[in-house]
């Protein structure tokens, strides 16, 4: 078989082999919250039930991953179960996995230390500082996938005026706990690196602890709100952040 | 305390195992030894599971000092290896005594060597693995001064044996697979991806390889913008300058780069032992033919076991077979190479 002909790139949801021991099904190729949630459904219902030879499940923005172990469950075998598993419902209806969390962090935005693009991405979002801090705070936000680094939550969706392009240059380096925004979206960075994003705040939340218990403080599907603190709040938890919490709480979303 | 002093620390020397699998939806790709197969091999060499973690080396080896007497195995790109001065076969089990140093230089064939050690390095674990994640901020690179902790070894007896790795240190052919994006290349760019000759540059580490290419860049259909979508060891992306860069075992959980392949598993050591210079070229092969060369980490061991012959004792011989080495070109100097990693 050519090795091009198997795959159909115009009909969704989209089943790929990614190799030898993976596949991946893409709700969408763009970007909604109704894919991201499909994505995230469909991990979940993996998980709970999972065959015999699947050996690691994921979610990007609007695909669930599969890693599986050929010579334990044939790759032909997961196709017609996913397959069915994707016939079983409307996917794009399904409700978000259960046991997620709805973090606060309290988060300082704009001024020269902790938010120095705050003044250039309200500009480019057409409002002023202060009205895009309320949007950026009152906005139910969605951890709509982790990566880039460990730990790194892809928040979304920021309302259209929002739909920043990231800027061309490069930021040299972002400290852990910026918060960012492009695309509708927030980064909020779990470890320093140079960045395409506007630094718009910062908080104190370590979404990424190496050596701890649990490394990982957000799953994908977790919400978030920041609460608005001043410079002088964020330094005093800053200063005593031995957890890495940095004054962030969560409870259960029933 | 059973201890491994580093006395002197090539500049990408680390920890690793097999890596921690499970965390991608968390952001954290699996990791571990670059070239499995060298990882395998010395566990075959010193009759250990594969839980024993062992020092990589890119590049560029480092002293050791024990605190105990031990065993080691050196594996992967071929170094320049001695005992107090004296020489020591690649690709062997060797005895250490208490006190003496170990000193392994820079490579002279591949890239990435590995020092393993009777019981393995008993650092701390992190979800399951002992293996340094650098682009993660996991671990570190080794450094001198570090002493790092030594397990338990069944049987300080059990040294002198050799195995003869599977040639995969100079690039060459290497199959692939479809990946996510390969339908969204033309059937023509696909046919000249494979009759393309690929050399690694000089950018490099253990999250992936850049090559070059004589030609224009590869090109998928764009008329789609590519969200990130999740992405594997093996994974060929084409990068907006359109130099393709194969991804190895630390490389990110996801990339919106397209891919045209995979590379297969038991390919994909070749790609990480390539030095700056290396050639090769990629071959998309059938499902089942990839299924057919494909083992789990504990049969590949088993296989690489029952390879595991003792090395020759008789000292003319030896040194014959150092000859023999220098002659064919395994090792054909050990002149310092410059490399970037």
């Amino acid at each position: 078989m050519n090795p091009i002909t198997s795959a159909q790139p115009d009909t969704l949801p989209r089943i790929a082999d990614v190799g030898f021991g993976g596949m991946l099904v893409t709700f969408s190729d763009a970007l909604t919250d109704a894919a991201n949630s499909a994505a995230l459904a469909f991990r979940a219902e993996l998980e709970a039930n999972r065959p015999v030879g699947l050996t690691e499940t994921s979610t990007s923005l609007t695909s669930t991953f599969i890693a599986f172990d050929p010579h334990t469950l044939a790759r032909e075998t997961l196709r017609a179960q996913l397959i069915d598993l994707l016939g079983r419902r409307d996917w794009f209806a399904a409700s978000l996995p259960e046991g997620r969390k709805l973090w606060t962090i309290p988060s300082v935005f704009g001024g020269d230390t902790f938010g120095p693009q705050l003044g250039e991405a309200a500009q480019l979002a057409g409002v002023s500082p202060d009205t895009a801090i309320a949007q950026l705070c009152e906005t139910p936000l969605r951890v709509m996938t982790l990566g880039f680094a460990p730990g790194q939550p892809y928040l979304g969706s920021l309302p259209e005026n929002w739909d920043l392009p990231r800027q061309t240059g490069l930021t040299k380096s972002v400290p852990i706990g910026a918060i960012t925004v492009a695309i509708r979206q927030i980064v909020l960075f779990s470890a320093s690196t140079p960045t395409g994003w506007r630094q718009v705040g910062q908080c104190a939340f370590h979404a990424f602890r190496a050596h701890h218990d649990a490394p990982f403080a957000l799953t994908p599907g977790d919400e978030i709100r920041f609460v608005p603190i001043s410079e002088a709040d964020f330094l005093r938890i800053h200063e005593r952040n031995d957890s890495g919490d940095g004054g962030a709480t969560w409870e259960a979303i029933s | 305390m059973r201890l491994l002093d580093v006395m002197r620390a090539g500049p990408a020397m680390t920890v690793q195992d097999l890596g921690r699998p499970g965390h991608m939806v968390f952001g954290l790709s699996q990791g571990g030894a670059a070239d499995r197969e060298a990882f395998l091999e010395g566990a075959a060499l010193l009759g250990q599971p594969i839980s024993c973690a062992a020092i990589e080396m890119a590049g560029f080896g480092g002293d050791f000092v024990a605190t105990v007497d031990l065993r080691i195995a050196l594996t992967g790109a071929v170094m320049k290896a001695s005992l107090d001065g004296d020489p020591l076969i690649w690709n062997a089990s060797h005895a250490v005594k208490a006190g003496l140093r170990v000193s392994i230089g820079a490579a002279t064939s591949g890239v990435y060597g590995y020092l393993h050690i009777g019981g393995g390095i008993a650092s701390e674990s992190f979800l399951g693995s002992r293996s340094a994640h650098l682009s993660g901020g996991v671990g570190a690179v080794l450094a001198i001064g570090d002493a790092l902790p030594i397990g338990p070894d069944a049987d300080l007896r059990d040294v002198g044996n050799t195995l003869t790795p599977r040639q995969r240190f100079n690039g060459g052919d290497v199959r692939i697979l479809p990946s996510v994006q390969t339908s969204r290349f033309s059937q023509e760019e696909i046919s000249r991806f494979e009759k393309t000759r690929f050399r690694r540059t000089t950018r490099g580490n253990r999250q992936g390889v850049e090559l070059q290419f004589e030609g224009v860049p590869f090109s998928s259909d764009g008329a789609l913008a590519i969200l990130s979508e999740p992405m594997v060891a093996g994974d060929v992306q084409m990068t907006g300058t359109g130099m393709p860069f194969v991804l190895l075992p630390e490389c990110q959980t996801t990339g919106g780069y397209p891919r045209i392949g995979t590379v297969i598993p038991v390919d994909l050591p070749i790609v990480a032992q390539a030095a700056a210079g290396s050639k090769f070229s990629f071959r998309f092969v059938e499902y089942r033919d990839a299924l057919l060369s494909h083992f789990s980490p504990d049969q590949a061991l088993a296989r690489l076991r029952s390879q595991v012959q003792p090395l020759v004792r008789d000292p003319r011989q030896l040194r014959d077979l150092l000859a023999y080495d220098l002659i064919g070109g395994v090792i054909n100097a050990f002149d310092e190479i410059d490399r970037t990693e």
